[in-house]
């Protein structure tokens, strides 16, 4: 029983991770109907921000991942204006095959200039570990898990009450009757990509904190996983995010528990195959019928 | 003179949809243009509104050209469009949708007195205010596109086809506050398929066929028309 409470808490941090990218998957995926296989790096760019600004500016923890979202929403927004943007119209695949262009050259662009090698996280915070009865959790685990529900809370917010909220919903669901009363489109799909990128920013710092090294590949398999934790969830659905980036850690450290290390990612892409086949909209997407 | 269009044309890819069109929109007027399926009226509108780029030809606002600009910027300066299937924005509440309509306005006053007028003018709008608008009916999801467009504060009103899918009770109401709009002071400017109504409560009307104007005058004129009585009012 104990074993199945401890990996519960380590599934739920890892998991929290995964929501955290994975909505920033379904955010872009909502708005402009784009995989954005460079998600993953932005996340890579967050752990190396925190990376920098502890070690060069001695910056304590909450500065560090404050400053990495705001830095990764800027990366996101740039990404976007220079490579998306450009191809609003053009079809679907063009996007995409960029995507991927942009995701290879964030890695070897960060490869070049700071060298592949692994590199240890600065350590902020003292690693400090609770017992409760027979479970141990880490304040690390805690703080995960703390403040990506409390991210998670602020863009449902946003999301929810505030203008440019509204304005990512009505475009996501209808960009031409955005256009016609007024709705910026080029602003909202920007701050879309600022929250999503900050949401990825946040998670580096994080991991950081948690798995103690990063390097520039460190985004692929993560990106990748939350890109399926998406897909499950239901993509473009920011409640499925979430849940899909729960389950992914859960089922990723459920498989690792039982002795299967070996095979932790190869697991999760059988869900995406699974997902795909079973339930393609996801847990929580409705099978879309167009409505004339 | 409002609006003037003038030699407008517009391809969708190799098909021209829209072959050379003038017409004017004249201030407080309501301005129907009638035609077949497929006759370019949408077409018309989108490129009013900034979704599509004409081949050539102009389209002056308040006697500025406005065929290349941005959607946002034409609905900046006056002109908001309830388009052809209501398009009401699913998942957001009416009052977000009649929200999202005023995204541009900074007058705080003038956006609320705003929701009273649409309120008013749409008593079922304010019933069902925090409803999804998903679950609205067809003639509600109308008027909710009609308050989201007026939100906007339009000078020019352009609608596509407001009658489509409805019910006959509907119909003759959704006529009446097109016309009730126009008392207001908001110029219409019309499109419709169903001509007897769109011509009825015109003050001028014009008729496309194939992407060419062939015929106007005022809306009672061509009410008469042996052609127009002929090819779209079944007399």
């Amino acid at each position: 029983m104990h074993t199945v409470l401890q990996q519960l808490v380590n599934g739920l941090s890892l998991g929290s991770i995964y929501a955290l990218l994975a909505l920033g998957y379904t955010m872009v995926y909502g708005i402009i109907k784009l995989i954005n296989f460079a998600h993953g790096d932005i996340y890579m760019l967050g752990a190396f921000w925190g990376y920098y600004v502890i070690n060069q500016w001695h910056f304590s923890f909450w500065p560090a991942l404050i400053s990495a979202m705001v830095f990764c929403a800027l990366a996101g927004v740039i990404i976007e204006y220079l490579a998306y943007r450009p191809l609003r119209n053009s079809p679907r695949i063009a996007a995409l095959i960029t995507a991927i262009g942009v995701s290879f050259l964030l890695e070897n662009g960060m490869s070049y200039l700071f060298s592949s090698n692994v590199r240890s996280f600065p350590q902020v915070i003292a690693v400090k570990q609770y017992h409760l009865g027979s479970v141990t959790i880490s304040n690390i685990q805690l703080l995960i898990l703390v403040v990506s529900i409390v991210l998670m809370i602020l863009l449902q917010l946003i999301i929810k009450e505030t203008k440019m909220g509204k304005a990512m919903r009505a475009v996501s669901v209808d960009a031409d009757a955005a256009q016609l009363i007024g709705i910026n489109i080029d602003r909202t799909i920007s701050f879309t990509f600022a929250l999503g990128s900050a949401l990825a920013g946040a998670a580096g710092v994080l991991i950081g904190l948690y798995y103690n090294s990063i390097d520039p590949l460190m985004g692929m398999t993560p990106g990748i996983k939350a890109f399926v934790a998406a897909v499950l969830g239901g993509i473009g659905l920011i409640p499925g995010a979430a849940l899909g980036g729960f389950v992914i850690g859960l089922i990723e450290t459920a498989v690792q528990a039982l002795g299967f290390s070996a095979f932790k990612d190869a697991v999760v892409y059988a869900v995406l195959i699974l997902i795909l086949l079973v339930r393609p909209a996801g847990i929580l997407g409705k099978n879309v019928k167009e409505k004339v | 003179m409002l609006l003037q269009v003038s030699d407008l044309a517009v391809n969708y890819g190799v098909i021209h949809a829209v072959k050379g069109v003038s017409f004017d929109v004249n201030e407080g007027e309501i301005v129907s243009l009638i035609g077949a399926n497929g006759a370019g009226k949408t077409t018309i509108l989108k490129t009013i509104s900034g979704l599509m780029r004409p081949a050539s030809g102009k389209i002056i606002y308040e006697g500025k050209e406005i065929q290349n600009k941005k959607s946002q910027k034409i609905v900046a300066d006056g002109i908001s469009q309830v388009p052809e299937g209501r398009h009401i924005f699913p998942g957001l509440s009416v009052l977000e949708n009649l929200q999202m309509g005023a995204f541009l306005r900074k007058d705080r006053d003038g956006v609320k007195a705003d929701y009273a007028m649409v309120f008013e003018r749409f008593p079922v709008l304010k019933e069902r205010r925090d409803q999804d608008a998903a679950t609205l009916s067809g003639g509600e999801q109308q008027m909710l596109a009609m308050g989201r467009a007026l939100m906007a504060k339009p000078k020019l009103l352009l609608m596509d086809e407001p009658s489509m899918g409805l019910a006959p009770i509907f119909i003759n109401e959704i006529f009446d506050i097109i016309q009730a709009i126009k008392k207001q002071g908001t110029t219409v400017l019309l499109i419709e398929q169903n001509a007897s109504k769109a011509l009825s409560i015109a003050d001028r009307g014009y008729v496309l066929s194939t992407g060419n104007i062939i015929l106007s005058g005022t809306g009672k004129e061509l009410l008469a028309n042996d052609e127009v009585q002929k090819a779209y009012l079944g007399g």
